[in-house]
């Protein structure tokens, strides 16, 4: 029994994992930028998400005005950040993300205080029992349900609508997509929109798994969700459903069964060396 | 001097020649890494763990920088298989794996770190001319390779690896070498930082600290030997210049960072670079 546990918890981290991850993933295939201030959009769901609970009292409003914001903020990280050095090299644009991510988490710290901010009543406490006599909080089966419906509307979108034809196609061939009369700032625009309230609303239910929102939750967020776009295969939104679940399971595992010699962090790590070593260009990936 | 600026000096004479180690391997070999903490990390346990246990500092340092290029070697292998964005979470990946490590040895100090390490005897201006006598040549040894065949060789490699391996270049083993001695160098630094602070712990390694080096290494403008060393000793006296503002210290570090990559992506080297031009096309 302890195994279908630890899957279950695994899983559920490995979809927290997914929504983070993948608009990092799709800003790296249209970019080639490593956004590692996605972090902070991650952290600002979070905020506005509790707050808005607060204020309101329902959690699907906080949820949504956070993902909307949230949304816009990273269009305009996109217009202010990114598009003027979008012609350097990459690095350049890693810097500069690494350091807006270090002063959001700053501005986060001096605006809502160093402790941070907790739902005045939580949200879906309760416990849901499973058959086999397992239990999971009805938190963890929201965080699955919505990460489930949220991927899935994603997918219809990006297969079935006209803009979602024409965010494939800009992925794919930027230049042949503009000649063939597609935007693709509009594209970039929805990119980070989409990606954003993505991450946002993956801040709200780890603010809810943990009753809390501080500055600096963002922080294992930016390293890992980097390793998981990695270990997908860099711009593979398939390998990056599959590389999140994966690490959130193998974490579960490894701090169980290697936890004495390695901690949480490290065991991820060394499962991303492991697979990069066999596949280099990740699970998914092309050469 | 006082007490104060001997510190200082020592602390910033430490910073170049770690951000130099990493020039070397980022900057004139185009390898970008994230980690390059974690060999500063192993120079500093290295050295503090032979200290403590009676080994004079001068005969601690050789050891700190082999230890530190047998991992960099070992990373240097890997940056055969993967390249680019991926080599950089690899070694960012490296650096995790470091911290992990060494926070689960008991025999390694653990989470408490290593403490009460000993003065290294040569007087605390003696250790600031040496750190600064180090810095100062690993500086023109990176100048002398930029200027020799290895300088065009890692040139190439870091301009289009490719094209590099077509011409006939042993591609491979030019970055391995550069992985070896710019992580020796950091080992060294490590050693040297260990004996400045007289303390080492899992925490001074992370993240943020190999971050930190690459963004000294990018704003001095990335490969430019002068460029890096001022960009290294300007910043890492900075959070002590802003100790003023302590609550915006950091934010005000961060945004100064972002406004650089933000207006000037060639860094230190591309401002004074475009200063010169201007003014020869005036002339």
């Amino acid at each position: 029994m302890l195994y279908v546990e630890l899957t279950l918890q695994g899983l559920v981290q490995g979809a927290i994992y997914a929504l983070i991850a993948l608009g990092l993933t799709l800003v790296y295939g249209l970019l080639r930028i490593l956004h590692v201030a996605h972090a902070a959009l991650f952290t600002l769901g979070g905020y506005i998400g509790v707050l808005t609970t607060n204020a309101t009292g329902s959690l699907a409003g906080g949820l949504v005005a956070s993902m909307v914001l949230a949304g816009f903020v990273g269009m305009a990280v996109y217009r202010f950040a990114y598009e003027p050095i979008l012609d350097r090299p990459p690095f350049v644009a890693l810097i500069a993300s690494i350091a807006l991510f270090v002063a959001a988490q700053e501005v986060f710290r001096i605006v809502f205080g160093p402790y941070g901010i907790s739902y005045v009543s939580v949200p879906l406490a309760g416990y849901v029992s499973l058959p086999g006599g397992l239990a999971l909080k009805q938190g963890e089966i929201a965080v699955i349900v919505l990460a489930l419906g949220l991927l899935g509307l994603l997918a219809w979108l990006s297969a079935a609508t006209r803009t979602g034809i024409a965010w494939r196609a800009t992925v794919t061939d930027p230049q042949i997509a503009e000649s063939f009369g597609i935007d693709i700032r509009r594209v970039r625009y929805l990119n980070f929109f989409i990606g954003s309230a993505l991450a946002a609303a993956a801040g709200v239910l780890v603010a809810m798994l943990n009753n809390l929102v501080e500055p600096t939750m963002g922080a294992v967020a930016s390293y890992k969700a980097l390793a998981i776009i990695v270990l997908g295969g860099l711009g593979s939104i398939r390998g990056t459903l599959i590389a999140s679940l994966a690490l959130g399971v193998t974490e579960a595992f490894g701090t169980i069964y290697i936890g004495h010699l390695l901690d949480r962090d490290a065991i991820a790590f060394a499962f991303l060396i492991l697979i990069l070593m066999v596949r280099p260009h990740g699970l998914l990936g092309r050469a | 001097m006082s007490g104060y600026e001997i510190t200082l000096v020592t602390s910033m004479a430490i910073t170049v020649l770690f951000a130099l180690s990493l020039n070397f391997i980022t900057g004139l070999c185009g390898q970008i890494s994230l980690g390059h903490a974690a060999f500063y990390g192993i120079g500093a346990y290295t050295s503090a763990m032979l200290t403590t246990s009676g080994v004079p500092f001068l005969l601690s340092l050789p050891a700190a920088a082999l230890m530190a290029a047998i991992a960099g070697f070992v990373v240097g292998l890997t940056s055969l298989r993967v390249r680019d964005d991926f080599l950089a979470i690899t070694t960012m990946g490296v650096a995790f794996l470091f911290i992990g490590v060494v926070r689960q040895q008991d025999a390694l100090g653990g989470t408490l770190g290593i403490a009460g390490i000993p003065a290294t005897g040569l007087g605390r201006t003696g250790f600031m001319v040496f750190c600064t006598g180090l810095a100062l040549a690993f500086a023109l040894f990176s100048v002398h390779v930029k200027r020799s065949w290895m300088g065009f060789a890692f040139d190439a490699t870091a301009d289009d690896e490719d094209t590099a391996r077509m011409i006939g270049l042993d591609v491979g083993r030019y970055k391995v070498v550069a992985f070896v001695i710019g992580t020796a160098a950091a080992g060294v630094a490590g050693a040297l930082y260990a004996h400045h602070v007289r303390f080492v712990g899992a925490d001074s390694f992370g993240f943020v600290e190999s971050v930190t080096v690459l963004a000294m290494v990018v704003v001095g403008g990335i490969g430019s030997i002068w460029g890096v060393t001022v960009a290294a000793a300007v910043m890492s006296a900075l959070p002590l210049w802003f100790q003023a503002v302590d609550t915006y210290k950091l934010l005000l570090y961060s945004g100064l960072l972002f406004a650089m990559m933000r207006y000037s992506p060639d860094g230190l080297a591309g401002i004074v670079a475009g200063l010169y031009g201007r003014r020869r096309k005036g002339a």
